[in-house]
């Protein structure tokens, strides 16, 4: 595996948005913090080192682990506390305290996620990994959404498939089969979205330093809620920096999934 | 006592009868019974529905036209994320398919291997899980909450077939790796179930191989056991061996033409377990 090639000056797009990522977590507590993806990965395990070290995380596998186990190190040193083999996530999942963030290859204007397929059921344009645990995650726990590759693409009019449920679809089940539903934000390699909208249709929250509103609503394939004045994404302060390149990310794998420029 | 329900794999293979229902235990590319699917794949057998926590057992079968519909929550080689030949089959057209949320998946289990028609749960709601699949129905609770939850039917299976790490001849099973996933589901669903072992000891030799907690399946779970070393490559059987994920990415560029296909299915499939091991390099000892 070989080095980086950038692990010092300033931060680079990646910490800025593993630090947009950390950020969901804020104020979450003692809970599952269940971070899927690279960047995600990194942002949870920031979020723990730093302002919420309560957090409950996994080792990405089959236990929970008090320490910060770096991202991708085989054999990494864990304080293992407690066996938590599919099964039991289940238990956690159900039970409701958790805060997943995972991927979408499609999500529409109200956070309905697709990570099912392309086109009809009977025979897809494109199988993708199927619902996993989308359904479920959504209707039992706050589930935020990581994108790497923000485009008309991947935030769409209308997803094909719902596989994780947005805040329409949440609605119209009502209080009570919904009241367990949240999608506190979305991240990309762009910005940061969240909900906070009367229709709770999809809004800037900010744009990253190397972003714009004007790129952001380019790659989007819906009307996003745009405020007055969008804030830049907040710079990763130099103890996360520091963090994330000796602690949480030594090999550097979060520059490879958000390059440099 | 301790029974002898040792068989071989073509005995296993014997008991599977077209447009049966097929349970296989593992997750995604992890501890598969690949030695009892390789089997299958090489044999007559057609119009399976197959119902995993997909991986390439899944493909396989897929690609061998054994497969008429897929049950599953997902099919993914988890280090290359999506199945190149469930790809091809779904996208050809060729399987029907039902298609559940992981845990909805562990529900339809648990019901089965309960005997009950279904299980409540929140899952579904809401989702195109429901709204695509009008086969799958909700139940209003009868006390004073009165919600409305999804009915996970029951996933009943004719035959389960997992793979352990160690077994007796009894069908007693045990997994030395960090994670049962639902073997012991699969097997409490089926009429009829089958584990492949990577070695057979003696019971007594369990207990000192790891905590009892690693004894999953007991004998009332197993109706026949094969030893099967390097039963489940190249799939993870850790802590016996890591996916074998050279061979991985050669299996899955053979989605790309029939003739890669044809060289891989000549040369892993159509062969008994012994020459298996030989074409992949592998050793016969856990």
């Amino acid at each position: 595996m070989s080095e980086p090639t950038r692990r010092d000056g300033p931060p680079t797009r990646a910490e800025f948005c593993a630090v947009a990522c950390a950020e969901a977590w804020r104020g979450d507590g003692e809970i599952l913090a269940n971070p899927i993806g690279t960047i995600p990965m990194i942002g949870g395990r920031l979020a723990k080192a730093t302002f919420e070290p309560l957090l409950v995380m996994t080792d990405g596998e089959a236990v929970l682990v008090e320490n910060i186990v770096p991202v991708g190190v085989a054999d990494a040193p864990k304080v293992v506390a407690g066996w938590n083999p599919y099964r039991s996530m289940f238990d956690i999942v159900w039970n409701g305290p958790r805060h997943i963030m995972m991927g979408a290859s499609q999500i529409d204007r109200f956070g309905n996620q697709n990570i099912a397929f392309i086109g009809a059921i009977d025979r897809p344009s494109a199988q993708l990994l199927g619902f996993r645990g989308a359904p479920g995650n959504t209707i039992n726990n706050h589930t935020s959404y990581w994108v790497p590759n923000h485009s008309p693409r991947v935030f769409v009019e209308r997803v094909d498939v719902v596989s994780g449920i947005g805040y329409d679809r949440a609605a119209a089940l009502g209080p009570i089969a919904a009241r367990f539903h949240g999608i506190p934000r979305v991240v990309s390699n762009l910005g940061v979205f969240d909900f906070a909208t009367p229709t709770h249709a999809m809004r800037i929250a900010s744009v990253h330093p190397w972003s714009s509103v004007d790129e952001v609503v380019a790659q989007t394939g819906f009307a996003l809620e745009i405020p007055t004045d969008v804030p830049v994404t907040r710079t990763p302060t130099d103890d996360e920096i520091r963090l994330i390149r000796d602690e949480i990310d030594p090999l550097g794998l979060g520059e490879r999934e958000v390059p440099p420029t | 006592m301790v029974p002898d329900k040792r068989v071989s794999i073509d005995d296993v293979v014997a008991e599977i009868r077209d447009g049966m229902t097929i349970g296989i235990g593992g997750w995604g590319s992890r501890r598969k019974p690949m030695a009892l699917v390789r089997a299958l794949a090489r044999s007559s057998v057609r119009d399976l529905t197959v119902v995993a926590y997909g991986g390439p057992d899944v493909g396989v079968l897929c690609r061998a036209g054994k497969v008429r519909k897929v049950v599953y929550s997902f099919v993914s080689l988890d280090t290359i994320p999506l199945e190149p030949h469930f790809r091809a089959a779904r996208q050809a057209g060729a399987v029907d398919t039902l298609e559940l949320d992981e845990g909805m998946f562990l529900l339809g289990l648990q019901a089965a291997a309960w005997r009950v028609p279904f299980l409540p749960t929140r899952v579904g709601l809401g989702s195109d899980v429901l709204a695509l699949q009008p086969s799958l129905r909700t139940v209003r609770s009868p006390y004073a909450d009165g919600e409305d939850l999804v009915a996970v039917p029951a996933l009943h299976l004719d035959v389960a077939l997992v793979h352990m790490n160690r077994g007796d001849q009894g069908g007693t099973g045990q997994f030395l790796g960090i994670d049962p996933y639902f073997d012991d589901l699969f097997c409490l669903a089926a009429e009829r179930r089958f584990m492949s072992v990577e070695q057979i000891v003696p019971t007594e030799a369990l207990a000192a191989n790891g905590p009892v907690q690693s004894i999953r399946i007991n004998r009332l779970m197993v109706d026949g056991v094969v030893e099967t070393p390097g039963g489940a490559h190249f799939t993870s059987c850790l802590p016996d061996y890591d996916r074998d994920e050279a061979f991985q990415r050669e299996y899955a560029a053979t989605a790309k033409s029939d003739d890669a296909w044809d060289a891989f299915r000549a040369q892993y499939i159509d062969v008994d377990e012994e020459t298996y091991r030989r074409n992949a390099g592998i050793g016969s000892q856990p």
